[in-house]
């Protein structure tokens, strides 16, 4: 049942160019489910590795105008339709008296998609991965630099990658089994 | 233009220099006459033109020593932009000199029989009052000069490269700077525009008026590299990577400026005190309401929405047309503080609110130009001018 199992490729590398050129070599040939890992981050690794731009600032920009909305519309609802006060002699509808409100819910569910949507984007929480498998991988955090990649990649050879990641100077090549 | 891309200096500004001095000279030459034809006009639109180009020469003090304070690295490139238009500020202090013969003519507070009558402009008059008026317009003007002056020496040390290290002395300059900075404008401010009507007040109007000077200088700046690099000059050192981080400060500054703007509105709105209404009741008559809604419009909304994408800003022609927008809606925003006090029914504009803006621009800019000519464009001893040249967005 070995053969199930699910595999993970981990190669490593001497430093950040060796890196950086390895992830342009992982991209060019077609590999999606790759990443990079290294102590510290490194300056054009995104274009390296053919990341696209996250998607999270139009989600944020999208819920908080969806949250300003929604607080204005509570607002407009509770003292002009629902139960409507005279205050001050200013008409039921003041837009002005609306505003740090409406910024207020603007703000609240910008901030709560910012940080549900990046959980989500960084598939997180997990509590495991396969990487930490590897006694070698613990170098990440000091001195290590590593590329992985996993066989859900729809072009997973192992044949292939360990010969990409020769060529590309990658050392102490291993395969983790989840 | 001559760019010497070796040493970072501009051998001639080909010609521009002296068509703007003519032009400088020919504006307030004309504007001059129009004090002749009808006084009233001319000191409130020599004011707004004043005040105008003073928010920029202020705006280039505060982000030199904003610059300074927080040790940044991006913005060495651009330095010496900002220095060459805060070094405008000496020039600015000699130009305020028609006003003090306008006093008169500007502010009611003024006039001894108007106080005599009047009980709230009595209690007043120990801080309202002619003679202590020019002593703290002459001690702003000297104030900022003298820090202008001192940032600028320090600059210019570093690029002849001084042994003394320039930061840690310029670091100084702008810490204090900054705090008499703050209190300065604060009561020119209150001084200049608000005194205009003296009996209406507000404790945020220099705030306000801070966040306008800080969203034209970036504007401006935004605007002087675009011309630049249409003229081959800084091309490479100038990166969208820097047009991108002008681009988010005249954001962040557009709001800031709102966010004052709404709340020295909003709890006049709330508190509904006659003598605090009146400001809001003076730009609301005819045509002023016109010109309330375009600020509110071109000045806040349009930009925000516009600027707000990340493509926006780093698209040169998308963030040249909004800093155009926005520093005209800046002379809107001064027009608007100004003139309603001296046309109450309606907006007007005058020939001579042109030519003082065109005279005072002129002038202005010949002094932006000869420091252009006369120093590397950048500050090309500081030790973080490489990483500022590299340096990227995450």
């Amino acid at each position: 049942m070995a053969d199930k199992r699910k595999k993970l490729f981990l190669a490593e590398y001497g430093n950040p160019a060796e890196l950086i050129n390895a992830a342009e070599k992982m991209r060019d040939a077609g590999y999606k489910e790759f990443d990079c890992h290294s102590p510290f981050p490194i300056h054009g690794m995104d274009q390296a590795m053919g990341l696209k731009r996250s998607p999270l600032g139009w989600i944020v920009g999208l819920s908080a105008l969806l949250g300003g909305l929604g607080a204005l519309w509570l607002q407009w609802w509770t003292s002009s339709v629902d139960y409507r006060l005279i205050i001050s002699g200013k008409p039921f509808f003041s837009f002005q008296a609306y505003v740090p409100v409406t910024f207020g819910g603007a703000v609240l569910f910008g901030a709560i998609a910012a940080v549900v949507g990046m959980l989500i984007l960084n598939r997180l929480p997990r509590l495991h991965h396969p990487v930490f498998n590897s006694d070698r991988f613990s170098r990440f955090s000091d001195d290590g630099f590593f590329v992985s990649i996993s066989s859900d990649d729809p072009k997973f050879d192992a044949a292939e990658l360990s010969r990409l990641f020769e060529n590309t100077g990658g050392k102490n090549i291993e395969v983790v089994e989840y | 233009m001559g760019f010497d891309a070796e040493k970072y200096r501009l051998n001639s500004t080909a010609g521009f220099e002296k068509i703007v001095l003519v032009i400088g000279i020919a504006g307030l030459a004309i504007s001059f006459i129009g004090y002749f034809v009808n006084g009233d006009q001319f000191f409130h639109s020599y004011l707004t033109a004043y005040i105008f180009w003073l928010t920029l020469a202020l705006g280039g003090l505060f982000a030199v020593m904003l610059h300074h304070l927080t040790g940044a690295t991006w913005s060495v490139v651009l330095r010496r932009i900002f220095e060459n238009i805060m070094i405008v500020l000496p020039v600015m202090a000699l130009l305020f000199i028609p006003l003090f013969f306008g006093i008169h003519n500007l502010y009611h507070w003024s006039h001894a029989d108007a106080v005599a009558h009047d009980h709230l402009l009595q209690q007043k008059s120990p801080y309202l009052n002619t003679p202590f008026f020019i002593i703290r317009a002459i001690a702003f003007l000297v104030i900022w000069s003298l820090f202008a002056r001192a940032l600028y020496k320090s600059s210019l040390n570093q690029d002849a490269g001084y042994s003394e290290n320039q930061i840690p002395r310029m670091r100084r300059i702008s810490a204090f700077g900054m705090v008499v900075f703050a209190l300065s404008v604060t009561y020119a401010s209150f001084d200049w525009l608000m005194s205009l009507d003296a009996h209406w007040y507000s404790t945020i109007f220099g705030a306000y008026v801070f966040g306008g000077s800080v969203l034209g200088i970036m504007a401006l700046v935004t605007l002087i590299c675009i011309w630049l690099r249409g003229r081959n000059t800084l091309t490479e050192e100038i990166s969208t990577e820097h047009y991108h981080d002008l681009g988010k400060l005249t954001f962040a500054f557009a709001i800031f400026w709102a966010y004052m703007a709404f709340s020295q509105y909003f709890l006049i709105w709330y508190g509904n005190i006659p003598e605090e209404t009146i400001f809001y009741q003076h730009r609301w008559v005819g045509s002023w309401k016109a010109v309330s809604l375009m600020i509110v419009f071109g000045h806040f909304v349009v930009p925000f929405f516009i600027m707000i994408t990340r493509a926006a800003k780093r698209n040169l022609s998308m963030l040249g047309i909004m800093v155009v927008l926005l520093l005209l809606m800046h002379w809107v925003d001064i027009f608007w503080l100004v003139m309603p006090n001296l046309h109450h029914h309606g907006a007007h504009i005058s020939w001579m609110d042109v030519t003082a803006t065109v005279g005072i621009g002129g002038i202005f800019l010949w002094v932006f130009l000869k420091q252009m000519r006369k120093n590397p464009i950048i500050p090309v001893n500081d030790p973080k001018l490489k990483d500022s040249i590299k340096f990227e967005n995450i």
